[in-house]
């Protein structure tokens, strides 16, 4: 059963906008009730996947569906996709630009730090096509330690 | 450690007219890198920079982190500042590098509990 369902586009290259979606997410997230441990780990991944979206795609979006046992947030983009997901999963490996980085992103931690604080964690990329990658987050463990007696 | 305390041993400004004098912080994180700054969290803490964008406010509001220094006197466009005040982030500048800053703050003991 889904609680919630919404979808924030994120538009390429504009750093204007990027983290509006997840500062949106967040918001909604602490208004649900969400444990704040559950909503900070989803946060940082969120953002991670945000600022991804906006330097390597050509557009996506992002979709957050709020079940009643866990949070499934998805990245979908349009854009070059990774040839080489492994390689792209390890710390300190990056295809960004100097321009990204001078504005202080792109050390290539992205993908790493979104499965580090995910409970599942799992992407597909299609080169010349684009990637989706789906974190889901429980509830229920935070759940039961906010409600214990 | 307090904001007054840090903004005293830096000799720092307010940069948002709304710094929270009695905000207060256990650990501290020196970078200009957000990226960094995303995979190494720590709860209660100070962020240090030299990176002046709007997105200095982004990560520190995900990451929960409520005081911002930036360094060498540098001086944010209002647009980070206005989101440091809708998100609710004392912003303070120092004229010190962020190695020095850094520094004198871990000699006054906002050392991330290092021991020794």
């Amino acid at each position: 059963m889904h609680v919630l369902r919404e979808e924030f586009d994120v538009v390429a290259m504009d750093f204007t906008t990027a983290g509006e979606a997840s500062a949106t997410i967040k918001r909604l997230l602490k208004k649900l009730g969400v444990n704040s441990s559950v909503v900070r780990r989803l946060s940082i991944a969120c953002y991670e996947a945000e600022i991804n979206l906006v330097i390597h795609s050509m557009g996506g979006k992002l979709i957050l569906t709020v079940g009643a046992q866990d949070v499934t947030l998805t990245s979908e983009d349009v854009g070059p996709g990774i040839p080489d997901i492994d390689l792209a999963m390890s710390e300190g490996y990056s295809t960004a630009s100097e321009d990204v980085r001078m504005m202080g992103f792109g050390a290539g931690m992205g993908l790493a730090n979104m499965a580090r604080n995910a409970d599942g964690f799992s992407i597909e990329s299609k080169v010349g096509v684009g990637t989706r990658i789906e974190m889901v987050f429980r509830l229920t463990d935070a759940q039961k330690t906010e409600g214990a007696v | 450690m307090k904001l007054k305390e840090i903004q005293a041993i830096l000799n720092a400004r307010g940069l948002t007219g709304e710094e929270n004098p009695e905000l207060e912080v256990q650990s501290a994180c020196s970078s200009d890198m957000m990226s960094d700054v995303l995979a190494f969290p720590k709860e209660h803490m100070v962020l240090l920079t030299g990176l002046v964008n709007p997105q200095v406010m982004r990560t520190a509001d995900m990451l929960d982190i409520r005081m911002v220094v930036f360094v060498r006197g540098k001086q944010p466009a209002e647009e980070a500042l206005e989101l440091a005040r809708e998100c609710g982030i004392s912003v303070l500048s120092t004229d010190h590098t962020l190695y020095n800053a850094s520094g004198i703050l871990f000699m006054n003991g906002l050392n991330n509990n290092v021991k020794g």
